[in-house]
């Protein structure tokens, strides 16, 4: 078979492809979004594949799917399993028939997220089985093996990948077969129905369930002792890519160690690790977000009364926040072996990632910062800046939300004074207006997340009386995960084209009585239509709708003529767009980047900045 | 073979990753590689790692073992020096991206500091003059074909122009075929005949 170059992500799809998955839903997220997006591309044909408006009932829809018996997966990332724990959480005392992995992706670092959440410590609490590979190939084996572990005592499994899984890319052999299913259908059964007495035996079964697949996994492929090591009677724990970092510093340091591979942290394998312990008196353990594998190793030695010390997080040994990386792991396991060469390795252990690298370059030269900006053309600077304008000398606050707009919190704009969660800016401007009822409250929110969670929010500021502004930042995509479609653009991951949403209409059914379009790029005009929102009592809503600029391509540029340029610099410091910088005291637009959004032709007072024309240039 | 690939989020470093992973893989040779996607992709700094070769483990790259660092913008080569081994080499293009940052600021980011710097910290390093020959090419995009022209040409990868240029034949639509090849095989001359082709 040829190889191929594969992502994790798309490991995780041709696996569960293989393994016969034949209902698919999901919400975009990083680092999980690619997931998806390869069943879409790959879909042989008879895969059911969809976004979902958000995570839970992207959940509700497979598990409907999988009580039918088909194999059914769900994508998310971590953050996006809050948003479904509810029908997890029951689901996971109902069972399913068909085989059904719920994938949801942890972002240590975090490097596009808000939390450090574990998954794995979602498995405990919800009492489902998680599966957490070393590596893309393993994830494409394991997750075939998830779906059979899954019909096997009939409930839903995590399954569990993290970053420098997901968005790491290998040799694969990817095999053509795909296993043929065809669902039961769905069979009438009261045991379908959750009910507190059904709940209680299920208790009790899933307690019982879970002692045998603890006793089950010491067996799975996956999880293993390897080798004896250079080092008598230490060993290490790894799990996930720390399982990787581990072999890469070994491999560095020129040593071995014995090592307890843990793929499968819920229910922790429990015989295997007793195994592993007998043999040490002390442990090593390399993982990251939460210390759980250190945790379920204390407490097995301290239950069978084991002599091991067991070093991780939890003792300082390895930094409890940010992402491991093969020097922090490095550093650890020279440290614990004894060995020299923890060198300046030592000095990266706090807490330091790939991603926070804008602060630790060359010590001795001073490097400009380069964080991520709205892009030029974005149409959210256009709508912060109008709204910005439109507040000057006003009390207002400015609630913002999940997406790319979150980066108008950067200077200049500053429009972004709170972010939480997914549809938290409609709900937070609420709560504030009843402290601060002389402030102009604001609630940005994209298209995507509007439907995601939004809508609630809004029937409830509708429904309470409340008074606030809510301004959607419409870009007709879902552009952070890398322009998904939703239910206001009407494309399905099938292919298909669906009526679409009208989020103005979606306002006006819910009882919002001041609505106003506008389009954010006419500066004057959208500042006039912010200040009537402003100044309306009740729920008002202004929809500034143009599309992300990673939907078309640029047909105008604009051009600063510099006979008219006097130098003030209000261009830049008013707008922060990335293609404007200063030369020879002169403005300068780089043609390369420039959208031709025109809003620094309207911001310029000298009327120094003009139409260029049609771009000659490749974007 | 470990290759850092670094510049600015849209530069195209992912797909010049793509590029120089695929021809190894062409070649019959183990390939693992991360990148940046998500959040920093938007005007960001970005780092693709790709690592060639058997008992490769982490998708990352670690520190002072990178046998190459392409840099896409020259701030973003000093950014990553410290994944460069000791007698690593460095391909890096001349011309600076002003962050927004630095422009609101006024803070001077001097190009010519981070090109001297390189100069008096790498033992081996190719400034490549991308601006002009994108214009050559007819494209600012290209640039993520000219660089791995350059390394190609320079013999880190292992692996020589025309195995990148038949992975460009075989990746990419005809209509922008000639221009890729082009800005290729300019990369490629970047070198002269002080290094094997």
């Amino acid at each position: 078979m040829p190889q191929e170059l594969v992502m994790g992500n798309e490991a995780i799809a041709l696996g569960a492809l293989k393994a016969g998955v034949s209902v698919v839903t999901g919400y975009p997220g990083t680092p999980s979004t690619e997931i998806l997006e390869t069943i879409a591309k790959r879909n042989p044909g008879d895969v059911y594949v969809e976004w979902s408006v958000n995570e839970k009932v992207a959940l509700e829809v497979a598990a409907g799917a999988a009580l039918a018996g088909a194999r059914t997966m769900v994508t998310m990332k971590q953050v996006g399993l809050n948003v479904a724990s509810d029908p997890v959480m029951s689901l996971a005392y109902i069972g399913v028939k068909g085989g059904m992995v719920i994938v949801v992706a942890d972002d240590p670092g975090p490097i596009s997220s808000q939390t450090e959440q574990d998954t794995r410590q979602f498995g405990v609490f919800s009492k489902l089985p998680v599966f957490d590979p070393t590596s893309p190939e393993e994830a494409y084996e394991m997750i075939g093996q998830a779906f059979q572990y899954s019909e096997k005592y009939q409930t839903p499994v995590l399954f569990r990948p993290t970053t420098r899984i997901c968005h790491a890319s290998v040799s694969l052999e990817v095999s053509s077969e795909r296993l043929q299913i065809t669902p039961e259908g769905f069979v009438k059964d009261p045991k379908w129905v959750i009910f507190p007495r059904l709940s209680y035996q299920n208790h009790i079964k899933i307690e019982n369930r879970n002692e045998l697949l603890a006793e089950d996994f010491a067996d799975f492929k996956g999880n293993e002792i390897i080798g004896s090591g250079d080092f008598g009677r230490k060993g290490i724990a790894a799990g996930g890519i720390s399982y990787a970092y581990a072999q890469e510093a070994l491999a560095l340091l020129g040593v071995s160690c014995k090592l307890f591979k843990v793929a499968t942290p819920y229910p922790f394998p429990k015989k295997l690790a007793r195994e592993f312990l007998q043999d040490v008196d002390e442990v090593l353990v390399l993982e990251e977000l939460s210390p759980y594998i250190e945790r379920e190793l204390v407490y097995l030695s301290g239950k069978y009364q084991l002599p091991v010390k067991i070093k991780g997080k939890l003792t300082a040994d390895l930094p409890c926040a940010g992402e491991n990386t093969v020097e922090i792991v490095q550093a650890a396991l020279a440290k614990f072996l004894g060995l020299k060469g923890a060198g300046e390795g030592q000095a990266l252990q706090n807490g330091r990632s790939l991603q926070s690298s804008q602060d630790e370059a060359s010590p001795d030269i001073e490097l400009p910062a380069r964080p991520p900006v709205l892009c030029a053309g974005c149409p959210h600077r256009a709508s912060f800046y109008a709204v910005k304008k439109a507040m000057k000398g006003r009390k207002a606050i400015f609630c913002g939300d999940i997406g790319c707009y979150t980066l108008g919190n950067a200077k200049p704009l500053e429009m972004v004074d709170t972010c939480l969660c997914m549809g938290a800016d409609v709900t937070m401007a609420q709560g504030l207006q009843r402290v601060e009822p002389d402030c102009v409250n604001f609630a940005f929110i994209g298209d995507s997340t509007f439907f995601h969670t939004g809508i609630p929010g809004v029937v409830n500021a509708v429904y309470n009386e409340s008074n606030i502004v809510l301004v959607v930042l419409d870009n007709s995509t879902t552009a952070m995960t890398g322009n998904q479609p939703h239910p206001g653009t009407g494309q399905t991951m099938m292919g298909s084209i669906s009526a679409k949403i009208r989020i103005d209409k979606v306002l006006e059914a819910l009882g919002v009585k001041h609505i106003a379009l506008a389009n954010p790029f006419d500066l004057a005009e959208a500042q006039k239509v912010v200040t009537a929102a402003a100044d309306y009592k009740g729920v008002a809503a202004v929809i500034f709708e143009a599309p992300c600029i990673q939907l078309f391509k640029a047909t105008e540029l604009y051009y600063v003529d510099k006979e008219k340029c006097n130098g003030c610099r209000l261009c830049i410091k008013e707008l922060g767009c990335p293609a404007m910088y200063m030369a020879e005291k002169k403005a300068v637009i780089s043609p390369s980047l420039c959208y031709g959004c025109s809003l620094c032709a309207q911001v310029c007072p000298f009327g120094a900045i003009e139409l260029l024309g049609t771009d000659g240039g490749g974007k | 073979m470990n290759c850092i690939l670094t510049g600015v989020g849209g530069q195209g470093t992912i797909l010049a990753a793509k590029l120089i992973a695929d021809t190894a893989m062409a070649k019959g040779l183990q390939v693992r590689t991360a990148e940046t996607i998500g959040m920093a992709q938007r005007g960001g700094s970005v780092v693709s790692h790709v690592r060639i070769g058997e008992q490769v483990y982490s998708p990352l790259i670690p520190e002072k073992t990178a046998d190459l660092i392409i840099g896409f913008e020259p701030a973003e080569a000093v950014r990553a020096l410290r994944y460069l081994k000791e007698d690593g080499l460095v391909i890096v293009s001349k011309t600076a991206l002003k962050p927004a940052s630095a422009a609101l600021n006024e803070k001077a980011y001097e190009v010519s500091a981070m090109l001297t710097y390189l100069q008096e910290k790498v033992s081996k390093v190719i400034f490549v003059d991308t601006d002009s020959i994108c214009q050559k090419c007819g494209s600012p995009k290209v640039i993520n074909v000219v660089l791995p022209g350059v390394a190609a040409a320079s013999g880190r990868l292992g692996f020589t122009v025309d195995e990148l240029e038949a992975t460009l034949r075989r990746m990419l639509p005809e209509k922008i075929l000639a221009m890729n090849l082009r800005a290729l095989h300019e990369g490629a001359k970047e070198l002269g005949s002080d290094y094997p082709s």
